[in-house]
């Protein structure tokens, strides 16, 4: 018999309370065929909340391209899987976790990270390496940089301890994220082809292993509670939604798990993350068509009187769900055993197709398992296009006025060199372990960081590798959502190709306000109908992602920020390159070219306090050879430099390469544009290289045989970077600028020396 | 020569060294933290990472651990033993070495390529030419190195500073070398013997060439000469 413990009356106001609207409680009683459980009632609000159900965005997604000869595994397991290559795979998959960092840094940017680890080792893939995407307010402000250094210690803190490297990532600082900071990370892991593993759950009187943590009450309803509504001034009481983390418990976890799958252990592994027990549980039953049934009092509980409900929502980290064969029961919890995990039988597999919770001998809920995953509402929210876009976009930059010449120019270029957007982000990457198991063959602060296909511990190398960029200018997306998402994929195509690699799938964290809102799905559905055209046209899919809606605090939504995790290919890892300049008299050459667009760009928030124009245009034909150029280039050791133009321009794009080589460099740029548009437009498409001197004409041709336009700069050498033989800027001076910003901010991460004198 | 790695709960070096010593081909084998047994090894290397989770101190539960009572009983023989940054506050931790790793002094993880000057010392696992500079990466929040002012002597008159932090040039910084503000800017050291080795920097990660320079190749290579010399 089913404890039936609410009246109608009271269980339509627990729904509401919960986040359910009224028509969706009346779904769920027609469902039932009575009135639902308290316990139900929490399963049904945490499975159909936004950030479970995709029940706005699910239609507008289908745009997305997710199909291609390497994908394995496209959306809706885990994470996506794509081949590599001579029998590898990898699994990688980007999540945002906004909404617990934005009231708790550490612990929401720590759980972001062990919530997309464990994504990926569920998958069967050892996880290699994690590249994190944040956005924050703009520093000057106290609170604004308590959550990035509280989110950078987080990362930090979870992902060193659990020994995989964080590779790379981006960070932004604008205005728009002071009440809702963005913390996206992406996680990638490497297995053998045939170690795929899905999360679905497989013959009735198989059994249910939960391993891991003790269940507590932390976290409850994170998941609609925090990541389903907008911010106001109670966000301060939802702190006790945030989960806590325990990266030791994960190793052991991660371990476990792998040794579990390659002794064949297990018929199916899910990961507990956002809505807990019920969310993995009921994904796995409907993934394979079966029932299931729990009995909460066998889930080994760290506080005292636990509710059913709170067990089965509670989003304590570190905890999995197997299922096994009774035959294979005995073998598997001795691996757990021995890496000192506890694991417990907490129910077992049926033929019913209902998930049943019981608590001893009485059943608590009884529903349909497929209802819970599959039954979710789906919307077509009313879309509008917003009134302040003719006005940003119709600004003319052209009458402001811009410095043409000697000091004026010198000091903007060294604003936009100093504006944290640009700066060199050494004081976060050098938080983080990037190069534990020793693939990292590219180390954060180039373009795209490269990682080597193999497995060190086992001593299975290859020479293939992967490239990775994470990468979006939200305020291109405000500016121009179609395009921005467009930008966002195409720069971290280009950033990928400057290693060497070519782009060949992505996964995407698609940041956005309240969608309830007819302007803020405007921006989501041309965002996503821009990113879709852009992976269409260069035949990139996407094979995994993430959706966070409800950005917004005080009714201020964030910049569109769709969050574009791009992974390429090297065939030959020795012939990754980087941005550096590296040798005396080589030639610096510029493929692409500069056009007139100062809109949205760096330059104009910095020397100008605009944020308005149009954002530059994007030819995706153009973007494309381009980057074929650069790529074979680099292969054929041409180049043996190749850093993108992004924020900051030409100016900025040089200014890295020399710095991150300790070389300077003459250049002349070209009289026909004004000199602030030569050094600050944010024109796509164009890649500094630096080509060996006696195959210049070798890249003229790769050039011309792509129809790819060029103009040489100038040279590499000296100790500093010379415009026009007349603006000169001693590295030292550079450096100063670049090197410098954050930890003025923060305070430097070394020791003071002679502070202790 | 065969090199033992030991593994703890929450070690997450042990594969890099076991790539290291791959790369130069030396031949390792894992040993768990229960195992009693070390016999049919030459060498013990206690591998980087977060043993126990570093829970109560870096260090304090594992040495505790079944394996560690033959560690010590292997060094006290006079068995070669190298701790790498975890395994360098554990072997502190067992009283194999002496001083104590504090949380580094700007109170932040660092992950970075450091220069390390040779010391003129007794250690067994280095051979280099004293003065000669090392590029190295480090890579921890507790590596600020400290000990009393009568054991600081005592290293140093028994040449058991074995590695410093130095400056790229191999010179000291009058305000101190170390990034994570190490006690006279030490970056590793021996037992009076020379068999036990404890430093904070990771020389597995610079082996492969590919991955990080090459400096660090002669901790293993000196401590293979060694062997061989004494063997022969």
């Amino acid at each position: 018999m089913i404890r039936e413990d609410l009246t109608p009356e009271v269980a339509l106001e627990l729904a509401v309370e919960l986040g359910l609207k009224p028509a969706e409680y009346d779904r769920i009683v027609e469902i039932l065929g009575r009135t639902p459980t308290v316990t139900e009632l929490y399963m049904y609000s945490l499975m159909w909340s936004e950030h479970c159900s995709y029940k706005h965005s699910r239609r507008v997604l289908k745009m997305f391209p997710t199909e291609g000869e390497r994908v394995l595994q496209g959306p809706g397991e885990n994470a996506g899987v794509i081949s590599v290559g001579d029998g590898w795979a990898v699994a990688f998959k980007m999540e945002s976790h906004n909404h617990p960092s934005a009231i708790e840094p550490y612990q929401g940017a720590a759980t972001g990270v062990g919530g997309i680890i464990r994504d990926i080792f569920t998958m069967g893939a050892r996880p290699i390496c994690s590249l994190d995407s944040l956005r924050f307010g703009p520093l000057e402000k106290p609170r604004q940089r308590y959550l990035f250094e509280g989110a950078v210690a987080g990362i930090g803190g979870y992902g060193n301890c659990i020994g995989v490297p964080t590779v790379g990532g981006e960070v932004y600082f604008e205005d728009a994220y002071e009440g809702n900071c963005l913390i996206n990370a992406m996680a990638v892991g490497l297995m053998r082809e045939e170690r795929l593993t899905r999360a679905v759950a497989a013959g009735p009187g198989n059994l249910l292993l939960l391993i891991g943590s003790t269940t507590g009450r932390d976290g409850i309803g994170g998941a609609s509670v925090l990541a389903s509504q907008e911010f106001d001034e109670r966000a301060e009481e939802k702190r006790p939604s945030v989960q806590v983390g325990d990266p030791f418990e994960e190793k052991l976890l991660i371990e476990a798990c792998l040794e579990l799958l390659d002794e064949k252990l297990l018929v199916a592994l899910g990961d507990l993350g956002a809505a807990g027990l019920t969310s993995s549980a009921s994904e796995m039953a409907s993934r394979g068509g079966v029932g299931l049934e729990i009995d909460v009092t066998k889930v080994p509980q760290r506080e005292e009187a636990m509710k059913p409900f709170e067990i089965m929502v509670s989003e304590s980290q570190e905890r999995m769900l197997a299922v096994v064969t009774p035959e294979n029961l005995a073998a598997a919890q001795a691996v757990c055993d021995k890496w000192g995990l506890r694991s417990t039988v907490i129910g077992q597999v049926t033929d019913t197709g209902r998930f049943v919770v019981r608590e001893g001998e009485t059943v608590v809920a009884d529903v349909p398992a497929d209802s819970l995953a599959g039954d979710a509402p789906v919307y077509d929210p009313p879309a509008q296009r917003p009134g302040y876009l003719d006005e940003v976009q119709s600004f003319d930059w052209h009458r402001l006025p811009h410095p043409d010449c000697g000091y004026l120019l010198e000091d903007a270029l060294l604003a936009v060199l100093a504006s944290p957007n640009v700066c060199s982000k050494r004081w976060i990457w050098e938080q983080y372990d990037h190069q534990v198991m020793l693939n990292t063959a590219v180390l954060p602060g180039s373009d795209a960081a490269v990682v080597r296909i193999g497995d060190t511990g086992r001593g299975e190398m290859t020479r293939r590798a992967i490239a990775l960029s994470a990468d979006c200018n939200g305020r291109y997306c405000y500016l121009d959502p179609y395009l921005g998402a467009q930008i966002a994929f195409a720069e971290a195509a280009r950033n990928v190709a400057c290693a060497g690699a070519v782009p060949v799938a992505i996964t995407d964290c698609l940041n956005f306000g309240n969608p309830e809102k007819p302007e803020v799905f405007w921006t989501f559905r041309e965002a996503v109908r821009g990113l879709a055209d852009a992976c269409r046209f260069f035949g990139v899919p996407v094979v995994s992602g993430n959706v966070s809606f409800y950005n917004e605090s005080f009714g201020n939504a964030i910049y569109p920020t769709p969050t574009v995790g791009m992974v390429g290919l090297l065939d030959d890892v020795e012939q990754r390159c980087t941005m550096a300049f590296k040798r005396e008299g080589d030639v610096v050459v510029l493929i692409g070219e500069t056009d007139d667009e100062l809109g949205g760009s760096e330059y104009l928030k910095v020397v100008h306090d605009v944020v308005a124009g149009r954002p530059p245009a994007l030819d995706l034909a153009l973007e494309r050879d381009v980057q074929a150029t650069v790529i074979e280039a680099i292969r054929a050791g041409v180049v043996n430099a190749a850093h993108d133009c992004s924020e900051g321009g030409l100016g900025v794009a040089l200014a890295e390469c020399c710095l991150a080589g300790d070389i300077g460099a003459s250049v002349y740029l070209s009289d026909d544009l004004p000199p602030a548009v030569a050094l600050f437009s944010e024109t796509q498409s164009r890649v500094v290289v630096a080509c060996v001197p006696e195959r210049v004409d070798d890249l003229i041709e790769i050039c011309d045989r792509h129809e790819v336009p060029y103009s040489v700069l100038g040279t590499v050498g000296g100790d500093a970077l010379v415009f026009n033989d007349e603006t000169r800027f001693p590295l030292q001076r550079l450096r100063e600028a670049y090197e410098r910003t954050l930890e003025r901010y923060v305070g430097s991460a070394e020791a003071v020396a002679g502070a202790d004198e | 020569m065969r090199f033992g790695i030991v593994v703890f709960p929450g070690s997450n070096c042990e594969q890099d060294v076991k790539h290291a010593l791959d790369v130069l081909g030396l031949e390792s084998r894992y040993v768990w933290h229960g195992e009693q047994d070390l016999s049919g090894l030459d060498a013990v290397v206690l591998p980087g990472g977060f043993s126990y989770g570093d829970y109560i101190r870096c260090g304090a539960v594992a040495r505790f651990s079944p394996v560690m009572n033959e560690v010590v009983r292997f060094a006290e023989r006079g068995g070669p033993v190298l701790g790498i940054c975890n395994g360098f506050q554990i072997l502190t931790e067992a009283h194999l070495l002496p001083g104590a790793l504090l949380r580094n002094r700007g109170l932040k993880f660092i992950c970075k390529e450091v220069t390390l000057r040779v010391e003129a010392s007794v250690c067994h696992w280095l051979d280099a030419e004293p003065g000669s500079v090392l590029r190295i990466p480090i890579n921890h929040n507790e590596g600020n190195y400290f000990c009393d002012e009568q054991t600081l002597e005592r290293l140093n008159g028994n040449g058991q500073v074995v590695v410093r932090y130095c400056e790229p040039d191999g010179s000291r910084a009058p305000g101190g070398s170390a990034p994570n503000g190490a006690l006279d800017d030490i970056a590793g050291v021996c037992n009076e013997r020379g068999n036990v080795f404890g430093l904070m920097p990771h020389p597995e990660r610079a082996v492969d060439p590919l991955t990080g320079g090459t400096d660090g190749r002669v901790v293993f290579e000196a401590i293979v000469r060694r062997m061989a010399k004494i063997g022969s």
